[in-house]
């Protein structure tokens, strides 16, 4: 136990290191929901109005955005033990006393505190929206950042166990990243679009993580997922991606452990 | 005491059998070395032994714990030095470093000191602050090695430990290596298939196609070729070959037209044999059989000439590509 939880600290604080010393991605990580923020805010915002009372569709749109950053740099950091794998540093870890789940929690724990860092820089762009954020939102959306980041870097890692290559990495990031990003509510509110949409949108986990994020925001009433007629709160929703989380990490230490 | 012991040890991918029944113990302090062409399974040994695959069958034990059943005393255990470089080249030298410590839970204090000590030791103090991306081939080979040590292992593993370095680091790190097993009391196994890299160890076995095919301390088995090897070139290399195989009862090879054979105490040999051979001598040359020629012996075929071969370089590059696994 004691080995797991320092296989956790040492390898989240290596992807901390990684993250911090790699400017590019830091910047980019940035650039696409911000452009998405000022194209879509400035060019849709006056021609759609108001969502519901009081919330005009940037103020909508921006908890999404927020968590845009998060979403593309956990899975990405699961993922990247495809790298680890081509560039051998893997070999080091896995002769390592670490323990092999420890290493993947770890990678994990090292996407959350990305995440985190990533969440409070999109914050600052709360006041220019008129979002109001309060310490109390701050509070709430830490642990739901961090569930978000968790099921995301799980999924990631879960995909990039057993790949042994970049090459399906495009074919990734189109069939997977992508579509998880535009069908989770970012850019409308799942019950008010076409029956397709509206279900893939809800078969998709991410779509709860954006709208618990979205209700610490701008308060219960914009809680859009209703499944079977129950509309989903903070709790409920934050609970779906935990549990959703916590399968595709077992998923991945399970295909991470097997041995040839 | 044995700080290795294997016994028939079987990897089998699929159909191919890349190690068949391997037996070999080391004992405490020993450099022991396997020498074996391209392909023989040296690697896949190495990754047995230090718990990255299963064996298909036999067993293997490691500083006393089973590489199967215990394996994480065995990570405790080892130290490794791989094929291809296993460093994150988005960090630097001294977090590369500090990493390696924590995973082994090496105390803060010492790790300070030892950090210190090895980067000296490999002198690579001064550019501790570098990424690896900035380093060479060299640079990153003796890094791996202070990194290696970094937990004072009780073995140390090297798996083609200077494949691609020029000779002069070459030198140097076998410096090093030398020197550690002097002062720690190290146990060293190494894979290698330059001869002339395999002449730093204690013991060597030589493998082929997954088999241990002669295993003794390097004098036993320069020894074990018959004496010495005396070269010859002569004005009618063919006339040569047909007397001495008939006339002097010699096993004489040919080989870009220099002819070798072995004789026992061929300092006594040779002034008689170029006095009296009837084909006009153009030079000669006497030596001390080399692991070249031990090889040559037990496997019928010299290990350059694999070498030589363009589709093997083929398949190592593509194999090179995958190097993840
Ligand atoms: N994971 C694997 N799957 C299938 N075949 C493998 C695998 N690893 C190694 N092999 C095969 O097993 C054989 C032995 O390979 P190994 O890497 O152990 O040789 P080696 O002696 O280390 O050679 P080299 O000098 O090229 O490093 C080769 O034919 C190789 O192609
Ligand atoms: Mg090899």
């Amino acid at each position: 136990m004691v080995n797991f939880f320092r296989s956790v600290r040492v390898i989240a604080h290596r992807e901390f290191l990684r993250f911090i010393q790699d400017k590019p991605r830091l910047f980019s990580s940035f650039s696409m929901p911000l452009i998405f923020l000022v194209i879509f805010g400035a060019g849709f915002s006056r021609l759609i109005g108001q969502i519901i009372p009081d919330v005009d569709y940037i103020q909508f749109m921006y908890p999404g955005i927020l968590c845009m950053p998060i979403l593309m740099t956990s899975v990405m950091s699961g993922v990247s033990v495809v790298w680890d794998r081509e560039f051998g540093f893997l070999k080091e870890v896995l002769v390592s006393p670490l323990n092999r789940s420890g290493v993947l929690a770890g990678k994990a724990a090292g996407a959350g505190i990305i995440a985190l860092i990533q969440g409070s820089i999109m914050l600052a762009v709360a006041p220019f929206l008129n979002v109001a954020v309060g310490p109390r939102t701050v509070l709430t959306l830490i642990p739901l950042i961090l569930i978000l980041s968790f099921a995301l870097s799980a999924l990631g890692l879960l995909i990039g166990a057993r790949m042994r290559s970049q090459q399906g990495f495009q074919l990734l990031m189109q069939l997977v990243i992508f579509p998880m990003l535009f069908l989770s509510g970012i850019f409308f509110p799942v019950a008010q679009v076409a029956r397709w949409l509206e279900v893939l949108s809800k078969l998709n986990p991410v779509t709860y993580g954006i709208d618990a994020i979205r209700q610490a925001f701008l308060g219960a009433e914009v809680a859009g997922v209703t499944v079977f007629g129950h509309t989903m709160g903070i709790l409920e929703s934050a609970l779906v991606v935990a549990m959703v989380g916590a399968v595709f990490l077992t998923g991945a230490i399970w295909v991470f452990n097997r041995r040839d | 005491m044995n700080v290795i012991e294997a016994s028939n040890l079987v990897k089998r991918f699929g159909n191919l059998e890349a190690v068949r029944g391997v037996s070999f113990t080391v004992r405490e302090g020993e450099i022991f070395g396997f020498l074996g062409p391209n392909g023989a399974g040296k690697t896949t040994a190495i990754n047995i032994l230090c718990t990255l695959l299963y064996p298909t069958a036999g067993e293997a034990k490691v500083n006393g714990y089973d590489v199967v059943k215990e394996c994480s005393k065995v990570r405790q255990s080892i130290g490794l030095i791989f094929q291809e470089s296993t460093l994150d080249d988005y960090l630097t030298a001294e977090q590369n470093l500090r990493f390696h410590g924590y995973a082994y839970a090496v105390p803060r204090d010492v790790l300070e000191s030892r950090l210190k000590e090895l980067l000296e030791m490999v002198e690579l103090w001064d550019r501790r602050k570098a990424k690896i991306r900035t380093y060479y081939g060299g640079m990153k080979r003796r890094l791996e090695i202070a990194r290696g040590l970094l937990h004072r292992p009780r073995v140390l593993f090297l798996d083609e430990p200077t494949l691609g370095l020029d000779p002069q680091t070459r030198r140097r790190i076998w410096d090093y290596i030398r020197d550690l097993r002097k002062r720690e009391n190290l146990t060293i196994f190494m894979t290698t298939h330059y001869m002339d890299e395999a002449e730093n160890c204690d013991r060597v076995a030589i493998i082929d196609y997954g088999r241990i095919v002669v295993m003794d301390t390097l004098e036993a088995l320069k020894d074990g070729v018959g004496g010495d090897v005396i070269s010859v070139r002569t004005e009618d290399n063919d006339e040569a070959m047909r007397l001495l195989v008939g006339q002097y009862k010699l096993t004489p090879s040919m080989r870009n037209g220099v002819i070798s054979f072995t004789v026992p105490r061929g300092e006594e040999f040779l002034p008689g044999f170029v006095s009296g051979f009837p084909v006009p001598i153009s030079s000669v040359g006497l030596a001390r059989p080399t692991l070249e020629d031990v090889f040559l012996q037990v496997t019928g075929r010299s290990i350059r000439e694999q070498e030589a071969d363009p589709m093997h370089d083929m398949k190592q590059m593509v194999r090179g590509r995958g190097r993840g696994r």
